[in-house]
């Protein structure tokens, strides 16, 4: 009985010792650490609109995102950053490589010692885009004959001949896994399709299509993943898939300022990595830029010649 | 009985005590494959909602990867066959297939089908001209039958 009586307590000392823990870690970060990042956002607002240079610079971050290094600090080395930098505008100067998105249509060429033409040509939506510096890579799906099919490329890969974008445009989600599950029509491009020209200054467009999924079992739990680009996710599922989404959200996720600033990188450092290589991105831009103009302009003189 | 309450709420609060993670999609022993060349055996077997089961994967590892040969059963046979294309995460620049596909061959290497309907990766050329040798079973003939490559 005394046993039973001191285990007990000792359960009660554990459970409150347990609580106030996690009370005291609450209180002790969260709340200082959130003062100082909105106070820090804001400072660097008002910095960014009093200067207007700085804040083109920063949309890079949409279209360069592999200039920026991996947030996680154990993997961070300025060094190798720095190196890795040059060695990608280096790339660059040989070949185009252009502003693209998840959700983008590619076509990519590559040369290829198995192919029999020694080039392979594959195209596809682009289903992800991960990595950092030179390691950055995307895939791309398809559907061949009733087969899907997935090719992953590194973006700095010397082997890659030409980077096309067919059809520019951004998807409701940040990665379109969820198309291995959903209709195959939804990633059917054919091979012989034609680039799309999008009007210069024009954002790029949404496409805000709401991809069907085939009845389960599915790849993954898509309906816990918050997914915005799926329509008929609700009636394949049962109460029970329900009600353990509902257990399993993390509805407080958004408001734990940490972990953002810990997924990101802030905006000092970021200013430092385009200033470093944001004019030289601009001079490749002007004179792809100007190249392309040229090309179109004497296409019809040979065709007159 | 508090501990037990405890303990209620602890878990409550928890994830679940196991560790879950994507499948690899390895092709191993008793991994349903799909037959994609037009052999008889080989589509009625897809028709009738039985796929061939690997029974044996020919390499030390026991692991099929892309151009491994299989000993597969099929409708009550033993076929063999080669994986021309997995489902697992493949390395750059090798496509990644929906389903494991295989073609089933005889011991010589001979395909059983005359066609094959699905996309073949090209890095096969290779990987099955290497395991061809002059005395043995002859692959490539299976790159003969190949309507397309990606």
């Amino acid at each position: 009985m005394a046993l039973a009586i001191r285990r007990s307590t000792s359960d009660i000392f554990c459970a409150a010792k347990w609580f106030i823990r996690r009370d005291c870690r609450v209180l002790s970060t969260l709340p200082e650490k959130a003062e100082v990042e909105v106070a820090t956002v804001t400072k660097k607002e008002k910095h960014i609109r009093t200067r207007g240079s700085r804040n083109s610079a920063l949309e890079n971050r949409f279209v360069y995102p592999e200039f920026l290094p991996d947030p996680n600090p154990n993997w961070r080395n300025s060094l190798r950053e720095k190196l890795e930098r040059a060695d990608m505008l280096k790339r660059r100067n040989q070949i185009d490589i252009p502003e693209f998105y998840v959700g983008s249509i590619l076509a990519v060429t590559v040369a290829d010692q198995h192919s029999q033409g020694k080039t392979n040509k594959f195209v596809g939506i682009c289903i992800e885009r991960k990595g950092c510096g030179l390691r950055a890579e995307f895939t791309l799906r398809n559907v061949v004959d009733h087969q899907g099919i997935e090719v992953r490329y590194d973006l700095y890969d010397p082997t890659i001949q030409i980077i096309q974008v067919l059809r520019l445009e951004k998807r409701l989600d940040e990665k379109l896994f969820y198309l291995r599950d959903a209709l195959p029509e939804y990633s059917t491009f054919p091979f012989d399709m034609d680039p799309e020209i999008l009007p210069e200054g024009t954002p790029v467009p949404l496409n805000p299509v709401q991809v069907k999924l085939k009845p389960r079992p599915w790849l993954e739990r898509w309906e816990r993943q918050d997914l915005k680009g799926v329509s008929n996710i609700e009636e394949h599922l049962k109460e029970k898939d329900r009600v353990r989404r509902e257990l399993r959200a993390t509805p407080w996720e958004k408001y734990d300022l940490m972990k953002q600033y810990r997924q990101t990188i802030p905006i000092e450092d970021q200013n430092d990595i385009w200033a470093e290589v944001n004019s030289q991105l601009q001079q490749l831009h002007m004179t792809r830029k100007k190249m392309s103009r040229k090309r179109t302009f004497s296409t019809p003189k040979t065709q007159l010649g | 009985m508090l501990k037990s309450v405890v303990s209620k709420l602890i878990s409550a609060q928890q994830t679940c005590g196991f560790h879950t993670t994507a499948c690899l999609n390895e092709v191993r022993l008793l991994t349903r494959l799909r037959v994609v060349d037009n052999s008889e055996i080989g589509k009625r077997a897809m028709a009738e909602g039985k796929p061939p089961k690997v029974i044996c994967v020919y390499n030390k590892t026991r692991v099929g990867y892309i151009g491994d040969r299989v000993l597969v059963a099929i409708k009550g046979q033993k076929k063999k066959g080669i994986l021309v294309g997995l489902k697992q995460t493949q390395k750059v620049k090798v496509p990644k297939f929906d389903s494991n596909n295989v073609v089933l061959i005889d011991d010589n290497g001979t395909p059983l089908g005359n066609r094959i309907h699905v996309p073949i990766p090209t890095i096969l050329r290779t990987i099955l001209k290497e395991k061809t040798h002059s005395k043995g079973a002859d692959y490539t003939k299976l790159l003969a039958i190949a309507t397309r490559f990606v």
